[in-house]
């Protein structure tokens, strides 16, 4: 796949002059165009986020109160009871716990393995890397939904059923994560992997001492993406998983879901509380999702 | 002489490549196992079960194509694989036009409040797809849903979003669509902030309108990326599975069950792993026509 679009020019004068008659035409048809783009904007965003709204609005009404009519937007008496239910049933405290451990280190192991075969893919030009680049694409056409049977078998045998070894050892490879950072380390001018070489660095070190620290944005890119990924994971934990004290959230809450009566009030309370911790994740680090230029690694 | 010189331009590289091979092979050492261990082990027994009767304990037998002539004789498969398929070709291009249209509005310096709205329209990607079912299914509900409630109360009657299988898809569209949006707009975003501003200058001085230049400058010049999103997106829909098991358990009855779900239960829940591989590896094929035509289509599109 061939990039058709160039990165922005740094444009010179011309450039400059031009773009001043053209701000004058936007002041002009300005208002007239910013109304409707605001708000259609809007709108839109308010349809976007008051399935959110509702749903986290509901979580705090008490149990009784979830059906009555007439359904109100603000919850009466505000209650934590729901969350409280979920988190003393079921275990809730321990699954958070296992997918915590789970996810922390898949990411750990993820960020840095990719590291390490994004700058291989990228600095060095072997014919067999090149094998490899395309087996690591091809990836990303099987996911592993798609081989479900045959994987869950490799995985049995090598005696990992049952074990949190067995939902993360086949997390770690991703497609995503090789190509951001080989996308990153192509940017990265040879000169300085010559200069390290001639002043007598060996390859390796050259690699943990420079390359490594100058890749730390794309490190937490990507672990905030592997912590996303691994975090909503259902399927494989699913599979892999046979002990209750092993299960992880999102296994709890579908587990309330596939009751036969629904308790609405729990399940609510514990489906807000598994979304706080990637929200809390994100708004913090919401600049290195932003501006990541994440479709860079994907393109190419 | 003029074969010597080409012989010492060319020597250098190929003696320092010789000498970097240690290296790299440490590097990537990780996920070459990996790699071996959950891809290719993974995939050539499946291929081979597929051909056999195993139950995934004791022995099993070769049966040659039986699997796969039985695949094609079971009404369920066919069910699973149209309704995957009809999901797919609904969701999207429903994610593909609201995600480029709220990309478009985001990057646009007329809409006012757009970094704030950004992130509204990124939390949906936040919520894991067993809770976006749980919240859709809370939203829907035919009896307590708030979206029944709002029509009942503007007097239109109850609609039947979890008994009508076609309506109960529908729900899952958009749920499906809703989730997604946040990925593709940013890619999207990316993209179409790469494009070169002196494009629109000179459009907008040549008097086109914005629906001009989205037309005939964002949508050529952006083409690579709708191409990795309409790609990444039609596998993940093929293989989408959590949101369907939270939103209506592929129901009503079995009409909302999709490809991997019916894959999982011919495999864990009956035992029949050698039957299950036979239907992985036709999802595959599958996976694999779409990527390649995929591929023809954007060439084809570059190239012109």
């Amino acid at each position: 796949m061939t990039t058709t679009d160039t990165p922005r020019p740094v444009e010179g004068k011309s450039g400059r002059t031009l773009s001043k008659r053209q701000r004058r035409n936007v002041r002009d048809g300005g208002l007239r165009r910013a109304v409707p783009a605001t708000t259609l904007l809007w709108i839109l965003a308010a349809l976007y986020g008051l399935p959110v709204l509702w749903f986290v609005l509901s979580s705090f009404k008490p149990a009784g109160d979830l059906f009555s009519l007439p359904l109100t937007v603000l919850p009466h008496n505000p209650t934590v009871s729901g969350y409280k239910a979920a988190w003393d049933s079921a275990n809730f405290s321990q699954y958070f716990i296992n997918t915590a451990l789970v996810c922390v280190i898949t990411t750990i192991l993820t960020v840095g393995v990719s590291c390490c075969t994004g700058y291989a893919l990228a600095k060095y030009n072997n014919r067999w890397l090149k094998f490899f680049f395309i087996c690591i694409l091809a990836t990303t056409m099987l996911p592993s939904e798609v081989m479900l049977a045959p994987e869950f078998l490799v995985v049995r045998n090598l005696g990992l059923y049952n074990s949190f070894a067995g939902i993360i050892l086949p997390a770690v490879l991703t497609a995503t994560g090789c190509f951001m950072f080989r996308q990153f380390f192509l940017t990265v001018p040879d000169e300085l992997v010559e200069a390290a070489r001639i002043d007598g660095a060996r390859e390796l070190s050259i690699f943990l001492r420079i390359m490594v620290p100058i890749s730390r944005p794309i490190m937490l890119t990507l672990a905030i993406l592997s912590f996303q990924w691994r975090w909503n994971d259902y399927i494989w934990p699913l599979l892999m998983l046979n002990d209750p004290n092993k299960f992880t959230v999102q296994i709890g809450i579908q587990s309330l879901v596939g009751a036969q009566n629904i308790n609405w009030s729990v399940l609510l309370g514990g489906s807000v509380i598994s979304m706080i911790p990637l929200i809390l994740i994100f708004l913090v680090f919401q600049r290195y999702v932003m501006s990541a230029d994440i479709n860079a690694g994907l393109k190419d | 002489m003029t074969k010597s010189a080409a012989d010492v331009s060319v020597r250098p590289p190929r003696k320092r490549r010789s000498t970097y091979t240690l290296a790299p092979l440490v590097l990537i050492a990780a996920n070459v196992v990996l790699f071996a261990l959950f891809f290719v082990w993974p995939a050539v027994i499946g291929l081979v079960y597929s051909f056999t009767n195993y139950t995934g304990v004791g022995a099993f037998q070769f049966i040659g194509l039986d699997n796969y002539q039985n695949l094609f004789g079971d009404s369920t498969f066919y069910d699973a694989l149209i309704r995957t398929l009809l999901y797919t070709v609904l969701v999207v291009p429903l994610n593909f036009v609201l995600s480029l249209f709220i990309a478009n509005l985001v990057v646009s310096k007329q809409a006012k409040g757009a970094s704030v709205a950004r992130v509204v329209f990124f939390i949906p990607w936040l919520i894991s797809p067993i809770v976006v079912g749980v919240l859709w299914r809370w939203l829907f509900g035919e009896n307590f849903g708030l979206i029944n409630y709002v029509i009942e109360k503007l007097g239109g009657h109850a609609i039947a979003w979890q008994s009508n299988a076609d309506l109960s898809l529908g729900v899952v569209v958009m749920a499906g669509a809703w989730w997604g949006t946040a990925f593709s707009m940013l890619l999207f975003i990316a993209a179409i902030k790469n494009v070169p501003v002196s494009y629109y200058e000179a459009a907008s001085l040549d008097g086109a309108g914005p629906w001009r230049q989205f037309r005939s400058i964002t949508l050529p010049s952006i083409a690579p990326t709708s191409f990795i999103v309409i790609l990444l997106n039609t596998i993940n829909a093929m293989k989408e599975y959590p949101l369907f098991v939270s939103l209506n358990n592929g129901g009503p009855g079995t009409s909302n069950n999709l490809l991997v779900q019916y894959i999982y239960q011919t495999g864990f829940n009956r035992g029949q792993i050698g039957y299950a591989s036979a239907a992985s590896f036709v999802l595959m094929l599958i996976l694999m026509a779409v990527a390649i035509i995929q591929l023809i289509v954007n060439r084809r599109v570059e190239n012109r």
